[in-house]
């Protein structure tokens, strides 16, 4: 199919742009394939709006006289409107971005046709492989090993290739398991907490059904993971009747008596080095949520820029969330479909929730969080594409997209993402998730609808502030530095003269300690300026 | 000393309000001016303070098996609750606390018995801190359209003002006076601000006695004074603070409000703010959602939404934007009153002073600016904050709205104010305390009759010495936030207005963001300004260094290499940005939901001797760490001391001993 066909009218002159907190602009609007571009046609202040069709979300026509308006509304919760002198050129347009901005076939979207205008420095294909994973997880512990069972996603097909599972459990009892779990989403390995080597396991319901269904080697997985002795939580992200309902359909929850050492809770999360496993319906939405934010809290890794994009490759892309049906419309959309949800924005703003809370200890900013809720719903980057890696490599992304952390972590891009106050905060955060401590996360939901330059400039300054310092203080290593070296260099001489004059000085040794005694003292008085 | 009953009681528990499983054992103390709990615990014997004159209400509950429940709630916001073994030591705390937070002379109040240890010198010099004709002059009065009129002096002409005030020119004392006869008690239209740049200016005044036709050509030639004072424009308006149904009401009374067809060139607004009693309502609506027991999210929201408090926050600030409007971009005049003018009034007038004028957003700026709207223009403290046994319906919460609306500024401008969060919540706990003297009594008239200069100690003086705990970091006077206008039309949409935990869960630490971004600047900035005096230094040595070895060139040697080596594990040492570090084996943390917030996380951050002590060791709690870190031991005064754990303190020793 060729674009051109759905583009009647590329191109319109005398356009009115309209945007909150800005003054009207007058422009010319044209339609490509995967963008609508406006550009004002002021000689001295040119001003250009890119917007992707895959962003918008819904669109709305109005007319006075031969004056026509389009209101578009975006994923992004941008709303823009449109004057378009014309009725026809107006009812083109409306009709072509309605066409452009619903495309059905994947592989008509824009990444298939973007091509990167950067150096790629390193794939983001290739980053944050589950080996990776699995080595780091083998330093702290050998109980556990990668499994290729889902090698041609034949077991499970909302599954990675490769999963972490109990040592102690072979591939044929885990294709067992696989029957006896939702979708086949049998328990694997989401996080090990290497102080006390509790894990959390992650899975879909166990299809009991109404009479109670029973399966060995799942109940033998599940207990495999407990030391002796030890007790676990299995958490179920549902309410208890809904999950009571879900047997019926053939779904279900774990018995206790069959899982001796575990505890089954409905949405309460306990906080007592226990192991848990969790598990909603599918397991592909709210226990993902819960396993990703339990890891934010635990794990001082996610909370670093990396670290957060290998916790949503992980936890999110490999998990099988299925960002491609729950990210088809969003808010404004007239047409939503059941499947839509914005499972994946809710577990971002429950981050900025935290990050508000400790505003010290993420490395990454406000907008590193709203740069991924932008390109889960409209991209250039092939990322956030299909539902699943099974579906992902059908699709054939990492041979014909970029990957968004091949833009991500270069350092210009990484510049705009970093924290200024951020200081590597080992320990747990909890967050307080009282009322009174929850706001609403204006730079997304207001961020159209409120003046930000004020906020900026705090933001600026707050910048400015610390890199002042940054350089006083590499300042004031250098001279430091500067001066144990004179200093170093006084004493020998004196030394020198010592010896000239035949006298032998204890201190000629002793320069070195001496240099040791200046770096430690420039040690303490920061230290102490600091803490004191 | 004759109304404590009972000095002091032991083995009484303090709840902690969000997780009942906590209580702190230990002894309640009586005195003549606090009430102390003292914990037993043998290390640090925490204590908490409580002022009787920020007692607003006490509640005893009924007895349980384990003892008899008494209920404490604070002006400030804190909420404590203690059970007493005994119910009658309960109950002879609970009267002796009811006769001692309910003080009936105002020598009383602590402000009388505080004693900071400055001289007799060093305390008039604070209160000569804030000097309010110097306000004047800074503004450019008395010029050409304003000048001081000694008409009020000895109170003669209102008993509710200032002896000094400014007034038009062309105002005569018969003027003046004629227009005071017809304005709710006397309090005539007088110079609250004065924008030199285009000579626009915002007056006050109290409601006219115009029931439904009276009129006063003496008043009526007041504002036309008024208008001529601002040459540039040939109206005021005239602003009247009150719901439009309210000001009717006052018209069966014989007051009112102005008719545009009797004076010349007006034009009048309504702008809709509430009543003392609505607001008084309102937020006792507020403080029982913030009371709550872990509420739900629709529990708080609703309560929230509710009690209307936010809505009331925002009429205030409607009415201050659109004066400020009036007199920045369209140059005019505007004439301010409510009923008596000393409550709405007081609260547009000074919001609207902020908003125009940078100086107000200084910390010196905004003292001068309470003490010019609020102390001077005779707002009733002692009647609103219920200083003195009164009449229960007289007490609102009118500046803490003021000091509300200032807080949702700064969240909206971080660049525009001097000061932070901490000195607006000081400034309001010390409304409350009666610790120092500025805000005793109900008028100026009533202050100089008890000669409280002489004999109690200004609060200005107090946190302008402690400035640098209150400073905004992000604060720079160069910056153009802190230029000009804070342009209204840029200001305030609906919902930007949020609920204050700071100020209303001021006490209950768990709720509030773990980090505080303002003492981590705060301590940067002041290992910045340590750097450049130590830059400055290094300097020096290095010359003079250098000048002596050049001087002493026989000696040739390459040590660089070693010394860069050196260098370098130098800066990685004093790499002090490293983590704050924290002990992993807090044996003390009970396991806890998540939910529930822990005040006592900062007190627990251990010192460096114990950093070394974290035992990776898997014992049961393990991994019962928090995240929090000890702000307070970076921030520069070793401070987020607030004044209901040093206000009595620093001073009370001595009354705690007597007892």
């Amino acid at each position: 199919m060729e674009f051109a066909e759905l583009i009647k009218t590329p191109r319109a002159d005398n356009v009115v742009l309209h945007r909150p907190f800005y003054l009207a602009v007058e422009g010319t609007l044209c339609l490509t394939g995967h963008h609508l571009i406006f550009s004002s046609r002021r000689q001295d202040n040119a001003e250009e709006l890119w917007l992707l069709h895959s962003n918008i979300d819904s669109i709305e026509k109005r007319f006075v006289g031969s004056l026509g308006t389009i209101i578009i509304k975006c994923k992004d919760l941008r709303i823009i409107q449109l004057d378009i002198p014309g009725m026809e050129e107006c009812l083109n347009i409306a009709s072509s971005i309605e066409a452009l901005s619903t495309l059905d076939s994947v592989t008509l979207m824009y990444p298939f046709f973007y091509r990167p205008m950067f150096e790629i420095v390193e794939d983001g294909w290739r980053c944050f492989l589950p080996d990776e994973e699995f080595e780091l997880l083998s330093s702290a512990t050998d109980e556990w090993r990668l499994s290729c069972i889902n090698k041609e996603f034949s077991v499970c097909p909302s599954y990675p290739p490769v999963v972490i599972v109990p040592k102690s459990i072979d591939d044929e009892a885990l294709r067992k398991v696989a029957m006896f779990r939702h979708g086949s989403r049998f328990p694997v390995l989401s996080y090990y907490h290497k102080k006390n080597g509790m894990v959390m396991m992650r899975s879909s319901q166990p299809l009991t059904g109404t009479n109670g269904r029973r399966c060995k080697e799942d109940e033998k997985l599940i207990n495999a993971t407990l030391r002796p002795g030890k007790r676990g939580y299995i958490i179920d992200t549902r309410s208890l009747n809904v999950a009571q309902q879900a047997r019926a359909k053939g779904g279900g929850f774990e018995q206790e008596a069959h899982y001796p050492q575990w505890r089954r809770i409905h949405k309460c999360i306990e906080r007592e080095g226990a192991s848990v496993l969790v598990h909603g319906t599918e397991g592909t939405d709210s226990t993902l949520q819960v396993t990703s934010l339990a890891q934010i809290i635990l794990d001082p890794r996610c909370r670093t820029i990396r670290g957060f994009e290998s916790l949503v490759v992980r936890e999110w892309l490999q998990a099988g969330h299925p960002f491609q049906q729950r990210c088809a419309q969003s808010a404004y959309s007239n047409s939503k479909q059941k499947w839509e949800a914005p499972v994946f924005l809710l577990f971002l703003d429950c981050v900025w929730q935290i990050l508000r809370q400790f505003p010290c200890s993420f490395e990454f900013n406000e907008q590193f969080l709203i740069m991924l809720f932008e390109h889960a719903y409209a991209s250039q980057f092939g990322t956030f594409l299909g539902n699943n890696e099974n579906e992902r490599s059908k699709l054939k992304l990492q041979q014909k997209t970029m990957s968004l952390w091949s833009w991500v972590n270069r350092s210009e891009e990484l510049s705009k993402f970093q924290n200024p106050l951020f200081e590597a905060n080992s320990l747990v955060i909890w967050p307080s998730v009282a009322p009174q401590s929850l706001q609403l996360w204006e730079g997304v939901f207001l961020r159209w609808n409120r003046p930000s330059k004020f906020l900026d400039e705090a933001h600026e300054e707050m910048i400015s502030i610390i890199k002042y310092n940054k350089e006083l203080q590499a300042k004031v290593n250098a001279l430091r530095r500067q001066l144990a070296q004179l200093e170093t260099v006084d004493r020998m001489q004196e030394n020198l003269r010592h010896t000239q004059l035949g006298i032998v000085s204890p201190l000629g040794s002793s320069s070195v300690s001496k240099l040791h005694t200046v770096s430690a003292e420039a040690g303490t008085l920061t230290s102490t300026q600091l803490y004191g | 000393m004759e109304h404590i009953r009972m000095p002091k009681v032991e083995n009484v528990r303090l709840l902690d309000r969000l997780s009942s499983r906590k209580a702190a054992l230990g002894t309640l103390y009586l005195t003549a001016t606090h009430v102390i709990f003292v914990e037993n615990g043998s290390e640090t014997r925490k204590e908490t303070w409580v002022l009787h004159s920020q007692i607003s209400s006490i509640e005893k509950q009924a007895t349980t098996a384990t003892g008899c429940p008494l209920l404490i709630r604070c002006k400030n916001f804190q909420v404590i609750q203690l059970v007493i073994p005994q119910e009658r030591d309960c109950h002879d705390v609970y009267i002796s606390l009811i006769r001692l937070a309910r003080p009936v002379k105002y020598e009383e109040l602590y402000c009388f018995s505080f004693n900071p240890k400055l001289d007799k010198e060093e305390r008039e010099q604070g209160w000569k801190l804030v000097d309010l004709n110097e306000e004047y002059s800074r503004m450019g009065i008395p010029n050409n359209y304003w000048q001081i009129s000694d008409v009020n002096r000895d109170y003669g002409v209102c008993d509710s003002y200032p002896t000094e005030v400014y007034v038009p020119k062309s105002a005569t004392a018969h003027i003046i006076v004629g227009s005071s006869k017809f304005r709710s008690r006397r309090r005539f239209p007088a110079l609250s601000y004065y924008c030199k740049d285009n000579n626009a200016s915002i007056c006050r005044s109290s409601q006219p006695l115009s029931g439904f036709s009276a009129r006063c050509l003496e008043d009526e030639q007041m504002l036309q004074a008024i208008r001529k004072a601002n040459p540039g424009s040939d109206f005021i308006y005239v602003v009247d603070t009150r719901p439009k149904l309210n000001a009717m009401a006052n018209r069966a009374a014989g007051k009112g409000y102005e008719n545009e067809d009797n004076y010349s060139n007006i034009k009048f607004q309504f702008i809709g703010i509430e009543n003392i009693h609505v607001m008084r309502n309102s937020l006792q609506k507020m403080l029982e959602v913030c009371e709550l027991k872990s509420p739900s999210m629709s529990d708080f929201l609703w309560g929230l939404e509710n009690s209307g408090w936010l809505k009331h926050i925002k009429a205030i600030m409607d009415a201050g934007i659109f004066i400020a409007k009036a007199v920045a971009e369209e140059g005019v005049s505007v004439l301010v009153h409510c009923s008596d003018g000393w409550d709405r009034t007081a609260q547009v007038c000074s919001v609207a002073s902020l908003l125009l004028d940078p100086y107000y957003r200084t910390m010196k700026g905004f003292m001068v600016l309470i003490e010019k709207d609020w102390v001077s223009f005779g707002h009733k403290f002692n009647h609103r904050y219920g200083n003195l046994d009164g009449d229960p319906k007289e007490i609102s919460p009118v500046i803490d709205q003021f000091i509300e609306c200032v807080w949702q500024l700064m969240e909206q401008f971080p660049c525009a104010f001097e000061f932070n969060e901490r000195f607006l919540i000081h400034i309001q706990h010390h409304i409350y305390s009666c610790q120092f003297g500025n805000f005793l009594c109900n008028s100026p008239k009533e202050r100089q009759e008890l000669k409280i200069q002489e004999r109690t100690y200004s609060l200005w003086a107090h946190l302008w010495k402690n400035r640098p705990d209150y400073l905004n970091p992000l604060y720079r006077s160069d910056h153009s936030q802190t230029q000009g206008t804070l342009h209204p039309q840029m200001a305030p949409c609906n919902f930007l207005y949020k609920f204050w935990s700071g100020m209303y869960n001021r006490f209950e630490k768990g709720l509030h963001p773990r980090q505080s971004v303002t003492d981590y600047l705060m301590a940067v900035k002041e290992e910045t300004q340590q750097l450049e005096e130590e830059l400055e230094v290094l300097g020096e040595r290095l010359a003079n260094l250098q000048k002596s070895q050049l001087n002493d060139n026989k000696f040739k040697s390459k040590p660089q290499d070693r010394s860069k080596q050196l260098g370098l594990s130098t800066s990685n040492n004093s790499l002090a940005n490293t983590p704050q570090e924290y002990s992993n084996d807090l044996k003390s943390f009970p396991s806890r939901s998540p939910s529930q917030g822990d005040e006592e996380d900062s007190a627990l951050i251990l010192t460096q001797d114990n950093l070394k002590s974290s035992d990776p060791d898997l014992s049961a709690n393990s991994d019962q760490e928090s995240g929090v870190e000890d702000l307070s031991c970076r921030s520069p005064s070793g401070g987020g001391c607030l004044p209901s754990e040093d206000s009595g303190k620093d001073s009370d020793e001595a009354v705690f001993l007597a007892v």
